[in-house]
């Protein structure tokens, strides 16, 4: 793991994930936010992602639901526990299946989204 | 205490050219109705949101609209659990010496009153503005998601999940307000479209247009007698990303909470109304409840025990994979349903005996949780 530079991840357009860790009570997590949901703590460190984990689980959307998603369909979406102990939603291969090892790459996606997309490690 | 005193439920589908506050206004005036109240006797009023009708004070627009002027009104929002949500405060308020008669109301056109992709946008905003939404996720992917993982944890299949559909959709079809009434089987569903992997359309609940209202009171107003023994609450968490146990959402919290209110064991219930948004939805929420068996709740459907005349029989008016889900009124169907059960009045439905029930409500991905007891007390 290292300290991210810019602090930028895929939901600002750049091909990277953060998370954050508490530097008081260890715990981990995704959302971002400025103090540490578990303990309170403040000044929690943002962290780059190695982008490796393991599939939680999966779907395939058929039916999107707004009219720029609609053109990507079928997408597959997956929940995928990373190596550093958070959970995150992302795209992924079609044929996936919990369990598998995964690494993330970056697609675009509707709305100018640059879509975290696992693949098969 | 508290009691139910009062019930009123449309029909469930299609309301074309009605509003939420038709919708709202025919379930008031049918639960006031039956509760033998006229509109001065309401001092407490709560109502449920709309997405057809936004409003910041939409319990005060329908009391001027309804001709209601109360000591004590808001509207409530926790999704799925609103309906249940806010049936417990009712009774907390009423036990709190706020108010002696409490209409709890809700409805909404939220199959005619817009487009089909503008309900699926909105709702699928219970997910992360920034790290799920721009995903392109769906409500129906939400629950795709909990499928997977909880059918890879305990071996299910999707004919198992199937079974919820076909019993909701057997119960439906003897209820003249209901959205879908014919009936399905297994194959059917199994053959219906793809929706969000592995939910088919038959999985998932249906867009209606309905309302649904009941009062809450501190005294009964005539002979059924009704009371909330007890409720309780759980918010584990709000996004599915952030879910820590997908077998241990908080149903089995916001139950505890309600068991020892009522000083009740889920065991001695004899009706049961589960939120049933998808049949994953209530297949998990009647294994985490204790109602079956961890794996086992689509088998005892298959057995039958989940029927009008089976041990434990569930959500008898179809629920909302069949009487329909037009919102917050969607759950507060399961409670009228069971009032009807409680006191005889479920015509062909009626099952023996309705003498103790619970009632479950969530809402967002199995993020907010309600639990209730109800006991007839004569």
């Amino acid at each position: 793991m290292s300290v991210a530079v810019d602090l930028k991840d895929w939901t600002q357009g750049s091909a990277s994930i953060l998370y954050q860790s508490c530097g008081a009570c260890r715990h981990v997590w995704y959302f971002r936010r400025v103090f540490c949901p578990s303990c309170g703590a403040v000044e929690p460190l943002t962290v780059q992602a190695s982008g490796r984990g393991v599939v939680y689980s999966t779907t395939v959307v058929l039916r999107a639901a707004t009219p720029e998603t609609k053109s990507y369909a079928p997408y597959s979406m997956l929940l995928v526990d990373m190596d550093e102990g958070f959970r995150m939603m992302a795209h992924g291969d079609r044929g996936l299946v919990i369990g598998d090892k995964v690494v993330a790459h970056f697609k675009p996606f509707a709305n100018g989204v640059l879509a975290p997309h696992f693949v098969k490690a | 205490m508290s009691f139910i005193t009062g019930v009123g439920l449309t029909s469930f589908g299609l309301h074309e050219g009605r509003s939420t506050l038709d919708l709202m206004s025919e379930a008031a005036s049918d639960a006031l109705a039956d509760a033998g109240l006229e509109r001065d006797a309401i001092d407490g009023l709560l109502c449920g949101y709309s997405t057809t009708m936004p409003h910041l004070m939409l319990a005060t627009v329908f009391a001027e609209h309804f001709g209601l002027q109360p000591s004590y009104a808001h509207a409530v929002q926790v999704g799925g659990a609103t309906g249940l949500a806010m049936a417990m405060l009712a009774h907390e308020l009423v036990e709190a010496g706020v108010a002696k008669h409490i209409l709890v109301v809700a409805g909404e056109n939220r199959l005619t009153g817009q487009a089909r992709d503008s309900a699926m946008s909105t709702l699928a905003q219970v997910g992360h503005p920034e790290y799920e939404f721009p995903l392109g996720p769906t409500i129906p992917a939400y629950y795709g998601l909990l499928a997977s993982r909880y059918m890879h944890e305990y071996g299910l299949t999707p004919a198992d999940l199937a079974e919820f559909a076909v019993l909701m959709r057997k119960h439906a079809a003897s209820h003249p307000g209901a959205q879908f009434r014919d009936e399905i089987t297994v194959a059917d569903v199994m053959a219906s479209r793809e929706i969000a992997s592995p939910l088919k359309l038959l999985d998932c609940c249906p867009v209606s247009d309905g309302g649904a209202a009941f009062i809450v009171s501190r005294d009964p107003t005539n002979s059924h007698q009704v009371k909330i023994i007890g409720c309780g609450q759980a918010h584990m968490h709000q996004h599915i990303s952030a879910m820590k146990d997908i077998s241990a959402s908080g149903a089995a919290i916001s139950l505890g909470r309600a068991s020892n209110k009522a000083s009740v064991d889920v065991g001695q219930i004899n009706y049961a109304a589960v939120y049933d948004s998808f049949t994953i939805t209530l297949t998990m929420l009647l294994e985490e409840l204790g109602l079956a068996k961890r794996g086992e709740a689509a088998s005892r459907a298959r057995n039958g025990d989940f029927g009008l005349t089976g041990v434990l029989p569930l959500n008898t008016h179809g629920g909302l994979l069949s009487y329909g889900h037009c919102g917050c009124g969607g759950a507060m169907a399961h409670l009228v349903e069971t009032y009807l059960q409680m006191t005889r009045r479920a015509g062909v439905r009626q099952v023996k005996d309705a003498s103790l029930a619970l009632l479950h409500g969530d809402g967002g991905v199995m993020s907010s949780h309600v639990s209730m007891f109800l006991e007839r007390v004569r």
